[in-house]
């Protein structure tokens, strides 16, 4: 490897808070232009705010462009390469769909601007939910929950709803346990918690799958209000039994949730709602590309079957009459601009709004352009390919790594670092070890089933080259942790600062800049 | 390999007790902290309050992961080890000593019998593997 | 399909290689009577040409987004520097993940940090999370994290807190075993006066208020916070003009416990409702109570200084289902546009932008209240909303308003609440310029 001359004066950026320089500004406002009254008048000045902002930082225009762009060259970002995270579908996110999001008509729309004169905007969601009604086979569905979470919370509730109102208050309570695999994510668990559930988790087989002698056994006391489960399921494999699941589930008087996190798989494939599931969250940004944003925003609509469409979150978004079918025809725009488009509040049953408009517009644009961009027959690609990518990185990595489960993997695979660990070397060493070699790792130690899990999913958005690229820097990771265990357990050798110190970080969490902090000055990063 | 000092008494749950005439004093074992790692926190209870044999009296984080600690007997809390609130890698250190959790009156000592024995604990652990 | 680099003849080629017979044989694990047969009902894809086209003409009949907007409520027009946008897209930090390898991740970590830092600055508070998915939910999370503190399950929450978030509220405690209850506010002033609070007493887990309320009044957060307090309770205020903050007593100084905000005020477009973001901020001691991400400086073996995800130990994918809260994301990307905002404008600019709110706020006011039959209901000082009493109803008025003179003049209150017909909420913030200012009032004579 070689190694550079000198550090980049990049590497060397401080907070801003240590940029700062008393009497620098960066904003440009026009003068006052109306009377102006004397502040203690208008605004008593027990009220007014008295620490003139001390502690802000005063920099210009130019500290505030370098400041951002210097840090941004210090993340790894899809556009650079492949990110391989397993449950993440990091994949390529349009340009085009960003330009989108932009468009004045859009952007500068108010939520609460009235429905006649946002019928455009209304004409969006009214799509996005026709369209992602068909690819889940859920006719009931509201784009309204901010993220994936949000979107579980938000069905686990409908859940709740129902029995509530099936059994009435007090047999429901009897019906309390909410099922989730043991592969499952940490947001499930949580979730149910939130809709007042307690749970249990039913086993996995040698095989991966959901053990369905365990769920007939769980499902025999009367008292399971639901089964929370991904499919494929979050080791990538498709759970095959799944309608045989829902009927145990539905005849032991529960209802399916099904996590939409792995879609990527499924889209112009399979269908949820075929597979018996009741109701269902998708994550705009995961199978739906809309950008990840270093941790955000997402967007995580919740479908359901047409039974618990009365519970939806409030306002639904609907027709005044019926329209012409748009999806045969999108280029007739005439018919469905006559047709107004409507908030609907009139929803008794309603669980209520999980959050205050209509959800992350932004990103309900970006996701109808990526439906729009790829088609019916785009949309089916892209999942062959991305069970493509994931089959031939799952055929290429086999010799060298331990993979746990026989069952050809759907979008992602997951393996251990059994063969490596009795070695010394361990899941974590080679995740960093991998960015030596230019990728972001995999997802680590999830699910938790699995010792030492690496579960790696590349999306279709990675090309043959990157993907021999990764199975070669694997393999040789492979050899190291062998051949040279030390290069693996230092690693990462090639970025602007090693692992960090973790434990001591959340001994004693420093969480925001102070002025003349105490302790350690920070080195500059150059010097070492 | 984990230190099992055989003067002390062991829990299925990692936790160990050193019986002092009616007092308990309750820890973590060896092996539960290096299956933890660098603990950050300890979550402890307050003086005075009573537990049943295997209730949870708190918890033990590391970076990673965070832990239900469990009350091998039933009794009532008469010390904590405040000294953990700003020094938890004591836990890690000395977990048999400096990072003791908590001291209880113990209200039925036979518990003390259905524990395991040191020998006992080894095993078990070695079974978990 | 341009977004896919491999061929079709690459595809077949890889399956060979892995021995697969074709693409069908992929999706043997999925069954027979489960798989599609034909394509989906959705349309054939389009061109970006067609595309564009098709998505301008959606936006176009979208009037309200050309008017001249005195709309507010929870979503504000305010000007954001040409540099964040530039910045935000940024590949590094658009299309970047959660930090989870911080190694390669101190761009988003170290921005994040900042932020942290500069919700405390503003909210007066000890410690900021990476931000919550906007104020409604934030505000939500905080009346559940009050429940955990405090072991209480009584929560009362003043009625001139925004509707929505009042639903949002409810959607979130009706299983979390918490009564909310509402408080009145009073019909002169506009506000909530600690003496409404009938039902505090040492049961109760928080009370939350809103400041500037939802008509626009200033809350007296010092004296609420001392009844408060006295019952062992803890003040949670709600902010939905964050750059209130430029101007008004922060609301750590006035004695909050903890500080919910939507921060879409400050750099981040209307986007008809989303995405926002949420900002979340309270006392030290309350650190392993809060919700969602923090980031934590650490340093490495040769003593450099970075950024970490820390105390994930509160967090769902640890603790799971006696997590502090179930959230996964946060807004980052919307975070990081605040954040630049924030830099960029600096003390001055927000105390300028917020000054100029409120003194375009209170000549509009002014002469609002000398048209004859108009009137301003409530007494209570006021930010940069207030309430207007027409002498007809409201929303004929303003639809009226709207497509004669291109005006949108205000929210309706009748939206929310039947009982006021006549009365609307009129927003003006530093894009209002005084041309404008004069056109509603003239268009309302």
């Amino acid at each position: 490897m070689i190694s550079k001359v000198t550090t980049h004066l990049s590497h060397n950026e401080q907070l801003i808070f240590e940029r700062s320089q008393p009497g620098r500004a960066g904003f440009s406002l026009p003068p006052l232009d109306v009377d102006e009254a004397a502040l203690d008048e208008i605004i008593p000045r027990q009220f007014q705010r008295d620490d003139n902002l001390t502690g802000m930082p005063e920099v210009t225009e130019v500290d505030v462009i370098r400041h951002f762009t210097r840090m941004s060259t210090w993340n790894y970002s899809i556009d650079q390469g492949m990110y391989p995270l397993g449950s993440c579908t990091m994949k390529y996110n349009s340009r085009l769909n960003e330009k989108v999001a932009r468009i004045a008509g859009f952007a500068n729309l108010h939520p609460l601007a009235s429905e006649a004169e946002a019928q455009g905007a209304l004409q969006v969601i009214y799509e996005l939910q026709q369209y992602l009604a068909e690819i889940t086979g859920l006719p009931g569905i509201s784009l309204q929950p901010a993220a994936g979470a949000h979107g579980e919370m938000t069905g686990v509730m409908i859940i709740r709803a129902f029995i509530d109102a099936r059994d009435g208050k007090e047999k429901s309570a009897q019906r309390r346990t909410m099922l989730i695999p043991d592969s499952a994510h940490g947001t499930n668990p949580a979730s149910a918690h939130l809709s007042g559930f307690t749970v249990k988790t039913i086993k996995s087989t040698a095989e991966g799958l959901t053990d369905l002698d365990h769920l007939r056994e769980l499902c025999g006391h009367g008292d399971v209000a639901g089964l929370m489960l991904t499919n494929p399921n979050t080791l990538g494999l498709f759970e095959r039994n799944i309608r045989e699941i829902c009927d145990i589930v539905h005849n032991a008087g529960g209802l399916v949730y099904m996590d939409g996190a792995n879609m990527n798989a499924l889209v112009g494939v399979a269908r949820p709602g075929d597979m018996g599931v009741d109701v269902i969250h998708l994550n705009l940004h995961k199978t739906f590309s809309t950008p990840h944003g270093g941790g955000g925003p997402g967007s995580g609509p919740c479908c359901c079957t047409k039974e618990l469409e009365r519970f939806l979150p409030v306002p639904r978004i609907v027709a005044q009459t019926s329209v012409c079918d748009s999806a045969t025809d999108p280029k007739n725009e005439h018919r469905l601009k006559s047709v107004p488009l409507r908030l609907d509040f009139n929803h008794p049953q309603s669980i209520g709004r999980v959050k205050a408009f209509y959800g992350n517009y932004g990103m309900m644009l970006r996701a109808l352009a990526y439906i729009l961009t790829h088609g019916r027959d785009g949309l089916r690609e892209a999942t062959e390919a991305a069970v493509l990518n994931a089959r031939y990185i799952a055929y290429g990595l086999v010799s060298d790594y331990e993979k746990p489960f026989d069952s050809p993997p759907m979008h992602e695979v997951v393996f251990t670092d059994k063969k490596q660990s009795r070695k010394g070397v361990h899941t974590l060493d080679i995740a960093k070890r991998l960015i030596d070699y230019g990728f972001h790792p995999m997802t680590i130690y999830f699910p938790l089933i699995v010792s030492g899990a690496m579960l790696i999913e590349p999306t279709e958005s990675v090309g043959r080259q990157e993907l021999d690229q990764f199975i070669d820097a694997m393999r040789s990771i492979a050899r190291e942790a062998l051949e040279d265990p030390e290069l693996v357990l230092n690693a990462p050798h090639s970025t602007r600062i090693g692992r960090l110190d973790e434990a001591a970080a959340a001994r004693k969490p420093v969480l925001r800049w102070k002025p003349k902090m105490s302790g350690k000055e920070p080195l500059a990063v150059g010097r070492a | 390999m984990a230190n099992v000092p055989d003067n002390l008494h062991y829990s299925k749950d990692h936790e160990w007790v050193r019986v002092d005439g009616d007092t308990a004093i309750i820890g973590i074992t060896d092996h539960a902290q290096e299956q933890l790692g660098d603990v950050v926190y300890v979550e402890l209870p307050k003086a005075g309050e009573s537990f049943a044999g295997n209730e949870s009296f708190g918890s033990v984080e590391s970076v990673k992961a965070v832990s239900e600690i469990f009350t091998p007997v039933s009794g009532e809390v008469t010390d904590v080890n405040e000294s953990l609130n700003d020094e938890p890698e004591k836990v890690n250190k000395d977990p048999y000593g400096e990072g003791w959790m908590i001291k209880m009156k113990m209200s039925a000592p036979a518990e003390v019998d259905s524990l395991l024995t040191s020998a006992e604990y080894e095993d078990f652990t070695k079974a978990e593997e | 399909m341009r977004y896919i680099p491999n061929s079709p003849d690459e595809r077949a080629e890889m399956l060979r290689q892995i021995g697969v017979s074709s693409t069908e044989n992929l999706f043997d694990s999925v069954p027979g009577d489960l798989r599609l047969r034909g394509p989906l009902n959705v349309p054939s894809a389009l061109s970006e040409l067609e595309l564009l086209k098709k998505f301008d003409a959606m936006a176009d009949r979208n009037d309200a987004a050309r008017r001249i907007s005195f709309l507010g409520a929870g979503a504000y027009s305010h000007y954001t520097p040409t540099i964040v946008d530039h910045l935000i897209s940024r590949s590094e930090f658009l299309t970047a993940y959660t930090p989870y390898q911080p190694e390669i991740s101190q761009g988003t970590l170290q921005a994040i940090f900042e932020f942290q830092t500069l919700v405390c600055q503003l909210t007066g508070m000890d410690i900021a999370n990476a931000s919550m998915y906007d104020g409604s939910t934030a505000m939500a999370e905080a009346v559940l994290m009050a429940e955990r503190v405090t072991h209480r399950s009584k929560v009362i929450a003043s009625s001139a807190i925004h509707p929505e978030y009042l639903d949002v509220a409810h959607t979130y405690v009706q299983h979390a075993g918490i009564e909310l209850q509402h408080s009145p506010y009073d019909s002169e002033s506009g506000a909530t006066s600690p003496d409404s609070l009938t039902g505090l007493d040492d049961k109760t887990a928080a009370v939350v208020v809103q400041s500037p309320n939802f008509f626009g009044c200033i809350e007296d957060i010092q004296a609420l916070s001392d009844k408060v307090h006295a019952v062992g309770a803890l003040l949670i205020v709600v902010v939905t003009e964050a750059v209130s903050f430029g101007l008004l007593r922060s609301p750590g100084a006035c004695g909050a416990d903890i500080v919910v905000a939507e921060g879409q005020s400050f750099g981040v477009p209307l986007s008809f409702g989303g995405p926002y973001v949420g900002l979340f901020a309270t006392r030290e001691k309350y650190a392993r109570q809060i919700p969602g991400r923090l980031v934590g400086e650490a340093y490495d073996e040769k003593g450099r200084r970075g950024f970490v995800l820390t105390l994930a130990t509160r967090e769902q994918h640890i603790r799971r289902e006696k997590a502090t809260s179930n959230i996964c994301t946060n807004e980052g990307l919307i975070a990081l546009a605040a954040t630049i905002y924030l830099e960029t404008m600096g003390p001055r600019g927000i105390a300028e932008a917020a000054g100029q709110c409120t003194q375009k706020a209170h000549y509009a006011a002014r002469r609002i209240s000398g048209v004859e039959g108009f009137s301003l209901p409530f007494s209570a000082p006021f930010f940069n909303e207030f309430v207007v009493r027409a002498p007809v109803e409201a929303a004929l008025l303003l639809a009226t308003l709207a497509r004669e003179r291109g005006i949108d003049g205000g929210i309706a209150l009748s939206r929310y609440d039947a009982s006021r017909p006549n009365d609307f909420l009129v927003c003006v913030t530093e894009t209002n310029t005084r041309e404008q200012i004069d056109a509603l009032v003239e268009s309302l004579s």
